[in-house]
């Protein structure tokens, strides 16, 4: 399993990577293998509605979501997309029943493109007639396929370092036992051999990991576990896809596409000489639009920026200044940046330390400034750090507390919570991993009193109708269903709409739905409207619109002021001929109010000097 | 003038029982005030001392009374005397009267800026509120108060009351401070005030707001039930990250003599073609690209406009949930807080009959948030109530940011109960782990709770307007250690500690180094990887290395459990070609030592198992010289070894050197399999 098979790879060093934007350390290669064979076209979906959906296609739909939002996340990593137990061949090695999939512009390992993904995502229809299925492991055949694709994989896999890549397979597939059909002697040849060039990748620093896709019963135990180097006591922790729906299948495939990238490695400080260490994990950062690259408008090829700091006294180009300033007291208080960084540096390390536990209720709702990040404990360098952590865990669990804790980053040092989050599961998977969630505290200079600025000493007391009524509401406008996190956010779709657009040379902008509209349908029902009609007579009284209304008509104390003002205006203006006035050039003789007047009256800006209020007036004369 | 200019009045009780807290007290407002000289250069400052022996204040002069009561600084405008005159403060003799000290505090303010003016104008007292005051001449004490909350009701003057709960001086009587705390709260009732009770110096600093940010609404407008339901809400922010303040680039290249110079530095920025860095294009002729995959689709900003999202500036409500559907750890960013019209009664009341039945049902409403008129992009937000527990502050509701769906990275974890057993905690480790919990409470049942966020100061930020003004005075002193009042919050508070607890949960979690793994990680840092597949076998030493997996480290010799286990693996292992050789001559090495190590034989069954796995491992790989050849070797030193019974029994089971029809390479023919061995045997 992939537990962290990258992580020897992160520079668990003073990097500071606590900020919004989780830190990639590393590119990723991915060759996705999806079984061709004909059971893959078996349907998939047990019940009515999904009936008619195969689980080649369940894995076509789980690969190009991910490659979608890949291009969206981590465009900088590669993939290869291969079919193995096709009909047809398509490979660099020539081996029977392997087919590369691929599209112009773009070598076989490469980042994923806008073209790559609109083809991908509709190769369901075309696949019999060009790629074709077939199933190459019979007694009468000697192919191997699945070696096949093991040797293809690998060889696409080949360049990149290993130092700043992680590589992996993935093999979709449905059939637990590739080599059923075949016995004796050849049964064990070809198990030997697949086994060997697994495991020959698997010591060039490739991972491989088996997604099943069949609804229920695939018995990793019988070839898989060999082949992904499952020891004994792991077996358990694969993760089959148990799940009856469909829907549930396809969405604990997408979970496990993605290798756990950890943030960083630190230790946590029970007390002096206590320590436990913990991975950190980023589950929720915000995603942005992609940053914005500077081209020139006319080759458009990139541009790069260059700074240069220029001494305002003597005009000298400054490299890399060193000293920093600030003035206090109309003094100007020097700093070098190695003060800076020693006078933000209050702890000598980057631990997490232990201050103590707190009841649950005590973490108010507005004690929070960024996203969590979780924790789950490793006992990579600390031996029985599990067993700590697990412990503590279940204290905190069972006593409802939280512990509060010191977090010495060099960016920001500040207090954190963690809350212990026990683990959550469904039908469809795991919901919320077993593990502790660390909320960044903020400190009293980070809190504001807006509440207190408004104070009301006559405050109107609420009555226990109108609480009822607002109760009525609630329950009527219950979102049962509710998940975090079930929309998609609308500007960034659209974004990425309009790039793909753009990048595929479509001409129509794409319409993207916003989900994050209120349900019209749903707040138009009789039952809602008549408790929110309830409601706002509880508390608004009878004739709310009614006053509004009147409020609106008999309007502001301003707008009686300007009505007032326009009448004059429009008095004033009357007693003059202004066409005679401008054909004569007589109006400079006016005083600027009076032109004033006359602007007022056509209601237009009366703003700038006499001759511009001259010009305006002639202007809308249309002379 | 400045416009949000505020007057504050600390008023500071020195008596006798406040002396403990005093250095954190001349702490807190010396920062006050030096925030005021960098964040609100023309607010002013006045300091009322009570408790004092001497007594200095205009009433006592004009109406006589008030004693004991020492106006050390008239209101002006902050500058280093104010603050200077805070570094130490005299330490009173008496037992002040807080009300007293008041007045004195209102009667500055009125005769500074009038009867008419109203301005943001705050009296700050400190004090722990331990003596009774007097007895006034006509009426009740409450009387008294409301009379002074009605004065500076009229005159717009806010109270903060900040009291310090101290151990009570031997003739204190709780009753007293109850009675005081009483006093003090009825001023609420005329006028805004606020009291903040803290339990000792780390809360202290914290308590008095010692920066004063007028809040801007984020949104004014309708909070949106339904198309006909509409409330009107102020937006705000409740929390907001107070950032390191930006220090400006210095240039020292003026010389030192010219004392005009203004040492700034200016950023000039040049655009320059990314692949002819001599081409210099003007920052007009610059378009924006976005990155999609390896494209970077270029597009001006006028037709980003008019194609890019953008929603109408709302708050609608999309629904309401169950608080429990949404976890704590979704919270994305600061916190907004929604507070319904100023002066609307029927916003008031709206807001607060829902917070109410949101709160009695344990509901959270989900919202729609766009702030702004072409903002771009919308928020959806969780908005939970707050139900205000003064009477003249209505209640109001808090929004934490929800994550979309593109914001959550779905990791799967293993379950801690999947764990294998030595990775669980055994009764005795969860018992001790509950106590531990229990014992480090910070927030004991009938205490104010420990290191509240909303009164622990950040350390950074203090200790930063702290070497300001140090420098301020000596322009290279060296940067101050850390407060030690601050310290604490960095490490457990030596109050709490509960050895007993931590030494018991110490001795039931066996946590010591993994120095097997803690090596290899270092060196895989360290060392230089392997490039491509190709080249591995060349640099099998580094290989060996990255290949460490969490799990199992892969093997590199024949250890003493499993010498077979180990050879085969090693034999297996394809990442370079060494790996054969290396494992042959492991194996041969550890048999040769088994025997040599024999004793009575008692070791010669081991070794004629590994000497079948090696023979059977060099026919694989085609090497039968090697075995051949150790064979002979064994045969050689037979006499040194004692090795006859061995060598019977070897031919005991046929086991013989490779010949040609097992392996091509062997020069041993079929007959002479196993007679090289057999037959000197014999010969003895």
């Amino acid at each position: 399993m992939d537990l962290d098979p990258e992580g020897i790879f992160l520079d668990d060093s003073d990097s500071d990577e606590d900020g919004l934007q989780e830190k990639e350390p590393t590119k990723e290669f991915v060759v996705y293998l999806v079984d061709a064979s004909p059971k893959m076209f078996g349907s998939a979906g047990a019940h009515e509605d999904e009936k008619g959906v195969t689980f080649f296609q369940a894995a076509i739909n789980c690969i190009s979501e991910s490659l979608k939002s890949q291009i969206i996340g981590r465009s900088s990593d590669e993939v290869a997309i291969c079919f193995f137990n096709s009909r047809e061949k398509k490979n660099l090695q020539d081996l029977n029943g392997v087919y590369v999939f691929n599209v112009v512009e773009r070598e076989f390992l490469d980042q994923p493109t806008a073209r790559l993904i609109k083809e991908f995502s509709s190769i369901e229809q075309r696949f019999m007639h060009y790629i074709g299925s077939r199933y190459w492991i019979e007694p009468s055949s000697r192919d191997n396929s699945l070696y096949n694709a093991l040797w293809v994989a690998q060889a696409l896999l080949r360049k990149g370092s290993s130092k700043n890549v992680s590589k992996r397979i993935l093999i979709f597939t449905n059939e637990d036992n590739p080599f059923a059909s075949i016995s004796g002697a050849a049964k064990a040849d070809m198990i030997r051999t697949t086994l060997q060039r697994a495991k020959d990748a698997q010591e060039l620093g490739i991972s491989i990991e088996v997604l099943p896709v069949g609804s229920n019963g695939f018995d990793v135990s019988i070839f898989y576990a060999d082949l992904i180097g499952l020891q004994g006591d792991e077996l358990p922790l694969f993760l089959t896809s148990a799940g009856e729906k469909l829907l549930d299948m396809t969405n604990q495939l997408k979970k496990r596409m993605f290798s756990k990238r950890k943030v960083k490695t630190f230790m946590f400080v029970i007390a002096n000489g206590i320590s436990i260490e913990v991975n950190a994990y980023a589950l929720i950062r915000p995603t942005l639009p992609g940053a914005v690259m500077w081209l020139d408008s006319i080759t458009n090829r990139p541009l790069k920026t260059e700074r240069s700091f220029i001494c305002a006294d003597t005009g000298a180009v400054v490299e890399d200044p060193r000293i920093r300033s600030y003035e206090f007291k109309g003094q100007v208080i020097r700093f070098t940046a190695e003060e800076l960084a020693r006078l933000k540096k209050v702890s000598d390390s980057t631990h997490l330390r232990l201050l103590g536990f707190k009841p649950l209720d005590c973490l108010r709702d507005y004690h929070n400034l960024r996203p969590s990040t979780f924790l789950y404990p490793t006992d990579e360098e600390i031996a029985g750090s599990t067993c700590a952590f697990i412990a503590l865990h279940r204290s905190m669990l069972r006593l409802r507390r939280f512990a509060l804790a010191f977090y010495g980053s060099s960016s920001r040092p500040q207090l954190v919570a963690l809350v212990a989050q026990d683990e959550i599961l469904s039908s469809c998977g795991q919901l919320e991993p077993p593990g502790m969630h660390m909320i960044y505290l903020p400190f009293s200079d980070d809190i504001r009193s807006a509440e207190e600025l408004h104070v009301n000493l006559a405050k109107p007391c609420v009555t226990d109708d109108q609480i009822k009524k607002a109760a009525a509401l609630i329950k009527r406008m219950d979102l049962k269903e509710f998940s975090v996190c079930q929309f998609a956010n609308p500007s960034l779709q659209r974004h990425y709409a309009i790039l793909q657009a753009l990048a595929l040379g479509e001409d129509e902008m794409p319409a993207v739905k916003d989900e994050t509209l209120p349900d019209e349908e749903g707040m138009s029902r009789p039952g809602v409207v008549h408790a929110m009609e309830e409601f706002k007579v509880a508390v608004y009284g009878e004739n709310h619109d009614q006053e509004e209304a009147a409020a609106k008509a008999s309007g502001t104390e301003a707008s009686r002021k300007r009505k007032v003002m326009l009448e004059v205006a429009l008095k004033e203006s009357a007693n003059y001929d202004w066409a005679e006035l401008a054909e004569n050039g007589k109006l400079k003789d006016l005083t600027v109010v009076e032109l004033k007047n006359y602007l007022t009256a056509h209601s237009l800006p009366v703003a700038g000097k006499k001759e511009a209020l001259i010009s305006r007036i002639l202007t809308h004369l249309g002379k | 003038m400045a416009r949000n200019k505020e007057v504050v009045v600390l008023i500071i009780d020195v008596g006798p029982t406040m002396h403990g807290v005093l250095p954190e007290v001349e702490k807190v407002c010396t920062m006050l005030v030096l925030k005021k000289l960098i964040y609100g250069k023309t607010d002013e400052v006045g300091i009322v001392l009570f408790g004092t022996e001497e007594t200095k204040n205009d009433l006592q002069k004009e109406v006589g009374g008030y004693l004991h009561v020492l106006v050390l600084q008239d209101i002006k405008v902050v500058d280093s005397d104010v603050m200077d005159s805070l570094h130490e403060l005299q330490r009173g003799t008496h037992n002040g009267d807080f009300l007293d000290a008041i007045v004195v505090g209102m009667d500055m303010l009125i005769k500074k800026f009038g009867p008419a003016h109203k301005g943001k104008h705050r009296l700050c007292l400190i004090t722990n509120a331990q003596h009774e005051i007097k007895e006034p001449d006509e009426g009740t004490k409450a009387d008294q108060v409301d009379t002074i909350g009605q004065l500076m009701k009229t005159h717009g003057v806010r109270l903060e009351c900040i009291l310090i709960k101290s151990k009570l001086a031997g003739s204190v009587q709780q009753k007293i401070i109850d009675e005081n705390i009483y006093l003090l709260n009825q001023f609420s009732r005329n006028t805004i005030s606020k009291i903040i009770h803290v339990d000792g110096p780390r809360s202290l600093l914290g308590a008095l707001k010692t920066r004063n940010i007028s809040p801007v609404t984020v949104y004014r407008g309708d909070l949106e039930l339904s198309s006909s339901m509409k409330i009107k809400v102020w937006v705000y922010k409740k929390t907001s990250e107070e950032k390191f303040p930006t220090l400006k680039k210095y240039s020292d290249k003026a010389p030192v003599t010219d004392r005009f110079a203004t040492h700034e530095l200016k950023i000039d920025y040049e655009y320059k073609s990314a692949e002819d860095s001599d081409k210099v294009i003007p920052p007009e002729q610059r378009i924006r690209g976005y990155r999609y995959g390896p494209q970077v689709v270029p597009i001006s900003s006028a037709e980003w406009e008019a194609v890019k999202f953008k929603p109408d500036k709302s708050l609608k409500l999309l629904g309401f949930t169950d608080i429990s559907n949404i976890f704590r750890h979704y919270y994305m960013k600061d916190v907004y807080v929604f507070i319904p019209e100023p002066g609307n009664a029927k916003a008031i009341l709206a807001v607060s009959s829902l917070a109410r039945s949101m709160k009695e049902m344990n509901k959270a409403a989900i919202l729609r948030c766009v702030w702004r008129q072409g903002q771009g992009s919308v928020v959806v937000g969780v908005l939970t109530p707050n139900i205000s527990s003064e009477d003249n502050i209505p209640d109001s509701f808090y929004l934490n940011v929800l994550p979309f769906a593109e914001d959550v990275r779905e990791y799967r974890f293993p379950s801690f109960s999947d764990l294998p057993t030595s990775r669980q905690p055994n009764e005795l480790q969860q018992e001790a782990s509950d106590n531990l919990v229990k014992a480090l409470d910070l927030a004991p049942p009938g205490e104010e709770e420990a290191l509240k966020p909303d009164f622990t100061p950040n350390p950074v930020l203090q200790r930063f307007f702290h070497t300001l003004d140090l420098r301020s005075k000596y322009s290279d002193a060296e940067l101050p250690p850390l407060d030690a009042s601050v310290k604490m919050i960095m490490g457990a508070d030596p109050d709490l500690l509960y050895p007993q607890y931590l030494d018991y949960f110490q001795c039931q979690f066996e946590l010591k180094n993994n120095p097997k793994k803690r090596g290899n990680s270092k060196r895989a840092l360290k060392e230089e990887p392997f490039n491509s597949n190709e080249n591995a076998g060349v640099e099998g030493e580094a290989t060996d290395v990255l290949r460490i997996d969490s799990s199992a480290a892969k093997v590199e010799k024949i250890g003493d459990l499993h010498p077979i286990d180990d050879f085969v693996e090693m034999m297996a292992r394809r990442d370079s070609s060494k790996w054969v050789e290396k494992a042959i001559k492991d194996m041969q090495d550890y048999i040769y030592n088994l025997l040599e190590n024999s004793y009575r034989g008692d070791n010669h069954l081991k070794a004629i198992e590994c000497l079948i796995a090696l023979r059977k491992g060099c026919i694989m790989e085609q090497e039968p010289k090697k075995f051949n050849e150790f064979m002979h070797l064994l045969y050689e030193n037979r006499k040194i070894l004692e090795l006859n019974d061995f060598l019977n029994l070897l031919s005991l089971k046929g086991i013989g050197l490779i010949s040609k029809t097992e392996a091509p390479d062997s020069e041993v023919d079929v007959e002479a399999k196993i007679s090289p061995v057999k037959s000197e045997i014999n010969s003895q």
